[in-house]
């Protein structure tokens, strides 16, 4: 119920004085309310729930998460581990994961 | 589709799971708050793939299965009548009240409409003067912007014959309540993301210091929720309590400030009944009397109705983490998502549909489904028809 889908605001324009826009989620463009993101650029994502941007998406933020794994990645490396321990959870999740991806 | 695809990256989530796997000592009871986790999580099987000794349990945080009976039963009685635009979000179609449901109400002559967005209905209003158009007004913090949005545009277009049947609901108060609960077994939680991408983060900062409970707030993605599991199994190995923001590419800590004053604009805190749980004080939101007429209970008149749940189910505790779908000797029996018989069955983010969804009814009866491997999305379930 509380789906927020990211997408990239291509067209914005007022209706009833109210901040609208054209939005695309992939191919699929909707109207969206936009004004309570009243700052947003075209070409920039925001989160949409039921027709409503809640919030601009953060380009820095959202790639924190893959640098974070890149340090860990790292680090790793520099440990010394056995193979037994180190790969067999990763090749088994990367088993489970593939299917979903 | 970007900022979608990364975060379902099988070896990235592979890495969290192994640095979970690294990090855990002892048996932790972690809560995901929101519906949509919830479905994640059994999607993909993340439960599965963490260590046994971290163990998920699945909150209250799907409004259409926590919406009281009284609730659906009162939307029944409106949609029912002639000269009357019933609008809702999809989801809410099926969910049973005492007598049947909303697309039994449409079958049988009542004029009920599926819309994306509440601003469609806003439009259906000044499309038809002649009608009374109300909306089905549902959700969390997160539907609370786009619902206030539609009743202030109805007010400022002077549009008299749109309004709203309220069921607002609210985390905090749930969150603490579960916590207060007698036998509570949560130890932390993956707080809900587009709920504290409208109101922020600050409200979980006295709750995670009262109660000594780490909330980490989460995305929906499998990547984001490993990574949100992780962060709350290192702050509860250390002992720590909490508010953190893995979400931060949505959530600010001060939330959305237009939106906040929206919602304060248009609506005020009320008690509210929770299906499967019960009454728990200032835990929803109703229309402030300037917006009086736009509220659809006192424009129809709409009774208070006497409604009785099944004696059977046990959704009042697995909405609180206290048991599992599985515990329940009607879930997948007699309980299924066509003849639901509670809260959690009703709706497809509820713990119990979701379940069901993806085999996991078969799994005690020696169909373990492939485990961790992602389930395709379940079949749509034609009511009254062949499947």
């Amino acid at each position: 119920m509380c789906l927020g889908i990211p997408g990239k605001v291509i067209r914005t324009f007022h209706e009833h004085d109210v901040l609208m826009g054209k939005v695309d989620f992939g191919g699929v463009c909707k109207q969206v309310c936009l004004e309570h993101v009243p700052d947003v650029a075209i070409g920039q994502y925001v989160l949409v729930h039921v027709g409503f941007a809640l919030s601009k998406i953060d380009e820095d933020e959202a790639r924190l998460v893959f640098e974070f794994l890149g340090k860990m990645k790292q680090l790793d490396e520099l440990e010394v581990m056995s193979p037994g321990d180190s790969i067999a959870p990763s090749s088994r999740a990367d088993e489970q994961w593939r299917a979903a991806t | 589709m970007k900022y979608l695809d990364e975060y379902r990256d099988t070896a990235a989530a592979a890495r969290l799971a192994e640095a979970i796997k690294r990090t855990v000592t002892r048996p932790w009871v972690i809560m995901e708050v929101c519906g949509g986790q919830t479905h994640t999580i059994v999607k993909y099987g993340i439960d599965e793939i963490l260590p046994s000794s971290v163990e998920l349990v699945h909150g209250p945080g799907c409004p259409v299965c926590v919406t009281a009976m009284e609730m659906i039963d009162r939307a029944h009685t409106i949609a029912s009548k002639p000269g009357v635009i019933f609008c809702s979000f999809g989801d809410m179609l099926r969910v049973p009240g005492s007598r049947g449901d909303l697309l039994q109400v449409k079958s049988q002559g009542g004029d009920v409409r599926i819309v994306y967005s509440p601003l469609d209905a806003v439009n259906l209003a000044a499309a038809n003067p002649e009608k009374q158009v109300v909306f089905f007004a549902i959700g969390f913090e997160t539907t609370a912007p786009p619902n206030a949005m539609a009743v202030w545009l109805a007010h400022k277009r002077g549009l008299k014959n749109f309004s709203v049947l309220v069921s607002h609901v609210l985390v905090p108060p749930s969150i603490t309540a579960i916590l207060q609960s007698p036998g509570n077994r949560v130890q932390a939680f993956l707080g809900p993301g587009h709920v504290c991408a409208v109101m922020g983060t600050t409200e979980y900062e006295p709750i995670a210091r009262r109660y000594c409970v780490p909330i980490v707030i989460t995305g929906f993605e499998p990547v984001d929720m490993l990574e949100g599991v992780l962060w709350t199994v290192r702050q509860l190995e250390a002992g720590e309590a909490k508010v953190e923001n893995q979400y931060s590419r949505a959530v600010r800590p001060e939330g959305n400030p237009a939106s906040i004053k929206l919602i304060e604009d248009v609506f005020e805190i009320c008690d509210r009944k929770w299906r499967g749980v019960g009454i728990i004080p200032k835990s929803g939101f109703k229309l402030r009397y300037e917006y009086r007429d736009h509220d659809a209970e006192r424009l129809f008149e709409v009774d208070d109705i006497e409604t009785a749940e099944s004696t059977v189910c046990i959704s009042g505790q697995v909405l609180r983490g206290l048991k599992k779908p599985h515990d329940c000797p009607a879930f997948g029996k007699t309980c299924t998502p066509q003849t639901p018989l509670g809260a959690t069955m009703v709706s497809a983010e509820g713990a119990c549909a979701a379940y069901y969804a993806y085999g996991r009814h078969l799994e005690s009866r020696g169909h373990r489904a492939g485990v961790g491997a992602a389930r395709p999305e379940p079949e749509l379930v034609q009511i009254g028809g062949d499947r």
